[in-house]
């Protein structure tokens, strides 16, 4: 087996940060290693250095044993190396076939050659079994996970002889990871290495022989996947031993406060009925486009609701606004924490405060103390990292933006949360902390909704899970009555394999 | 897959998208020509007299928009247009006033827009600026330096063939037709503007790098697309058109001006969004701005005949502009 890619002591600094301080890694011919680290260990970096989008301080760099240092992003790709990033990067307004081939357009005196570029594009989705796309469809109105595929795509187009997959999974069904995991094994026996980046340590160790794991920016373990349990990669990840991931907090559960009967809102959900009880953490699975976070938008007044009802301790609501629904004590965080969570460049204590600024206020003036009082205190609770309550909630890592777009529900006293993805692209360790407030949340008598693609979380930290399956959610059960099967067969809400891939294609 | 279903409403929507400013316009030239009688009198709205003079009106406004058109897509906004065209104006004044040749002063035109455009490109893509401010900057200095350059009156010249670039050519024949197609260079100049900057925007690498800047700036740079040089690239580029663009309005007024075209950045800017481009990047095609122009040329002149005070036709100009925008935020909500 020949060595593709080996790096030595790559050391790279912004200002005063230390981003890497020396990572060592090498990946073989035709294999795929898991690149493995919490956020913030700068895996991002050392992927950035990897294609030339930064250039290391310090260190060396083998590609198929030449020296290896790209000079920015289009010289990596001529060498073979190319990347999918984890936030998609197309251009929405383009088409499928410009997407693919944006900043490497075949042309003849600046002219674009268009046959030549769908040729292109559709033999790289052909790869992908994509083979009948529209070229022309603007990217932007394709779903998530086929977005995805076609960024893979044009990754492909550079005929890479090392991939780099950063959180390829984090927005696909498990029949689209499924999908992918066929393609990267055909891709490996064809010669290509890939780096797989992931926090889903059971899909490394799907695709990956071997994994290396960064933390504070330096390399501190790698070796065979077959080695190595969970428990040593969580272990090396976070730098200590996590007992319990999943931490049972004990909490009692009381009368019903949330009702849900019938709702069915424009596309989806077409029938949803639920009871949330008080101090009750209830799980929602469904697959991508199943409707599962539709319900909760349809529940928080985002979306219209075309019939049903809800009742909030026993009250039918008649009004549906998100207004409305915060002044009745429910509170949504989305999934989409950097476009509907967070005022991303406003400080901290303002995006804790967002929505009910009253107890600082007097005469429409806000009193900046107070704020930041109030804003301080709730982030001692939520024990959430940061200079402090002026800091810009963009430059926090991820885990902790989190908790202070759940922070600002419990500023606003709700009393139901509705947690669409709440662990989405945060590592073990911020999981870990975000499962523990939630079970705490419970303690206190809050009721939550956790909407979920990860069934081990559902399984580890809810007290009941509904699966949802095309706009139909079914009655929730004690999570003790689930298991990782029961649930995806329920999701699919088939036994044959084909209606299972047609239910994961939105 | 499912693909197929969802994408027909898609295409049809998409083409009506497309249709939406041309129907507008053929409806308004309807409603015009009805309103004010039919016949073939130089005063009718169809007669070839009048439409030249449409035509004419309209070339200044969309030489400078087709500019504006690659600016907006690209995700950015000019606001110094209006006096980068006084400023070339000036440029061209001055150039025949101290004898040069008329292709000299055509140059000099084009070069000093050229120049201010890419002033602003270099400042918005070196220091991260914000387009509206370097621009907003950009007006000042380039109506000031007009200003300065003509002693803050205008510039004569002696008469040349640059004069006659808004007259419509003489023609012999008097058959009706040939003569709305007889119009003057300067409207076959914006029509070839036009055309070569729709082919760029379409055909070109560097045109749909424009595409892709201001659809997602972000993805562009990852995939290689030279963002800084592109963005001066294009300013310079719509420079280069309002320099045109001041040349032809030079040409009707027989002089350099450097106070003319005052507020214009408005006119240009509405043409390209009445024509469908969006303010936030990523779409609007030339063709969609030039019908934008006409519309608004054909509004005008109608309310003019039809006698309406200035006062309304800016109320009604106004108003369009919203509309134009409304229909285009409902109809993207019901394709998503």
């Amino acid at each position: 087996m020949t060595t593709r890619l080996s790096v030595t002591g790559i050391t790279k600094a912004f200002g005063a940060t230390k981003a890497l301080i020396g990572v060592d890694l090498s990946v073989n011919a035709g294999e795929c290693l898991a690149l493995i680290g919490e956020n913030g260990a700068g895996k991002s970096t050392l992927m950035k250095v990897l294609t030339g989008a930064h250039r290391a301080d310090g260190g060396s760099m083998m590609l198929d044993g030449v020296a290896y240092d790209p000079s920015g992003p289009l010289d990596a790709r001529a060498r073979g190396v190319a990347i999918v990033y984890q936030e998609l990067t197309l251009a929405r307004h383009l088409g499928v076939a410009e997407n693919i081939l944006l900043g490497n357009q075949p042309s003849r005196f600046g002219v674009i050659d268009r046959k030549r570029q769908h040729a292109i594009a559709r033999e790289a989705l052909e790869q992908l079994g994509l083979g009948d796309l529209d070229l022309d469809t603007p990217a932007g109105s394709l779903p998530i996970a086929q977005q995805q595929l076609v960024e893979i795509a044009r990754a492909l187009t550079a005929k890479p002889r090392l991939l780099i997959l950063d959180e390829p999974t984090s927005s696909l069904t498990a029949a689209d990871v499924d999908h992918l995991f066929t393609v990267i094994r055909r891709l490996k026996t064809q010669g290509v290495s890939v780096i797989y980046i992931s926090h889903f340590l059971e899909e490394c160790r799907a695709v990956a022989e071997h994994y290396a794991v960064l933390r504070d920016g330096a390399s501190v373990a790698a070796g065979a996947m077959a080695n190595s349990s969970e428990a040593d990669l969580i272990r090396h990840m976070v730098g200590r031993d996590v007992a319990e991931i999943y931490p049972r907090i004990p909490h009692a559960i009381g009368d019903t406060v949330l009702e849900l009967r019938g709702i069915a809102g424009k596309n989806k959900p077409s029938d949803a009925t639920l009871a949330l009880r008080r101090g009750e953490i209830l799980g929602l699975f469904g697959l991508v486009g199943s409707g599962r976070s539709e319900t909760l938008r349809a529940l928080f007044g985002l979306d219209p609701i075309t019939r049903g009802t809800v009742l909030i301790n026993g009250q039918p609501q008649t009004h549906r606004s998100p207004r409305q629904r915060l002044l009745g004590g429910i509170g949504l965080v989305s999934e989409d924490r950097k476009c509907e969570g967070l005022a991303l460049n406003m400080p901290i204590a303002d995006n804790l405060t967002l929505t009910c600024l009253g107890p600082f206020s007097s005469a429409g003036l806000i009193n900046r103390g107070r704020q930041e009082a109030s804003a301080r205190s709730l982030m001692e609770r939520m024990l959430v990292k940061a200079a402090g309550p002026a800091q810009a909630v963009g430059e926090l890592s991820g885990g902790n933006q989190q908790k202070v777009a759940i922070g600002r529900l419990l500023h606003h006293g709700c009393d139901i949360l509705l947690l669409d993805e709440p662990t989405r692209g945060i590592d073990v360790g911020a999981k870990a902390h975000i499962y523990r407030l939630i079970g705490d949340l419970a303690a206190q008598g809050k009721s939550v909704i956790v909407v979920s693609s990860y069934i081990p979380e559902l399984l580890g930290i809810c007290d009941a899970i509904a699966v949802m399956c095309r706009g139909v959610l079914s009655p929730a059960r004690p999570v003790a009555e689930w298991d990782s099967h029961t649930i995806l067969t329920a999701a699919i809400g088939a036994t044959d394999a084909i209606n299972a891939e047609e239910a994961a294609i939105p | 897959m499912s693909t197929t279903a969802t994408d027909q409403p898609n295409r049809a929507l998409r083409l009506l998208s497309k249709l939406g400013p041309f129907i507008a316009l053929i409806a308004l030239l309807v409603i015009f020509r009805i309103a004010l009688g039919i016949g073939d009198s130089p005063s009718d709205f169809w007669s070839a007299t009048n439409l030249r003079i449409i035509l004419v009106q309209t070339s200044i406004v969309a030489i400078a928009a087709c500019g504006m058109t690659m600016i907006i897509v690209s995700g950015g906004i000019d606001l110094s247009v209006g006096s980068v065209i006084a400023l070339s104006s000036v440029v061209a004044g001055l150039t025949l006033h101290h004898g040069g040749d008329p292709l000299l002063a055509i140059t000099a035109a084009i070069a000093a827009g050229m120049v201010a455009g890419a002033l602003n490109g270099s400042l918005i893509a070196a220091f991260g600026l914000a387009p509206f401010i370097v621009t907003l900057g950009m007006m000042g200095v380039a109506r000031g330096s007009a200003k300065l350059f003509a002693d803050s009156s205008t510039v004569s010249f002696p008469t040349n063939w640059l004069g006659k670039l808004m007259q419509p050519i003489p023609f012999p024949n008097d058959a009706t037709i040939m003569k709305a197609l007889v119009v003057a260079p300067g409207v076959w100049l914006a029509a070839l503007t036009a055309v070569g900057m729709a082919l760029l925007m379409h055909k070109s690498v560097f045109g749909r790098s424009a595409y892709a800047i201001g659809s997602n700036e972000a993805a562009a740079r990852l995939c290689g697309v030279r963002v800084r040089t592109n963005k001066i690239a294009i300013y310079a580029l719509a420079g280069a058109l309002f320099g045109l663009s001041g040349l032809l309005m030079t040409s009707q007024q027989g002089q350099g001006n450097p106070t003319i075209a005052l507020g214009m950045e408005l006119d240009v800017i509405a043409a390209v969004v009445i024509g469908g481009a969006s303010l936030s990047g990523g779409t609007g095609t030339v063709l969609g701005t030039i019908i934008g122009a006409l519309i608004m040329s054909v509004l005008r002149s109608g309310t003019d005949q039809l006698g309406w005070p200035t006062a309304w036709q800016e109320i009604l100009i106004g108003a369009i502009i919203v509309l134009a925008v409304g229909i285009d935020r409902l109809r993207n909500r019901r394709a998503t």
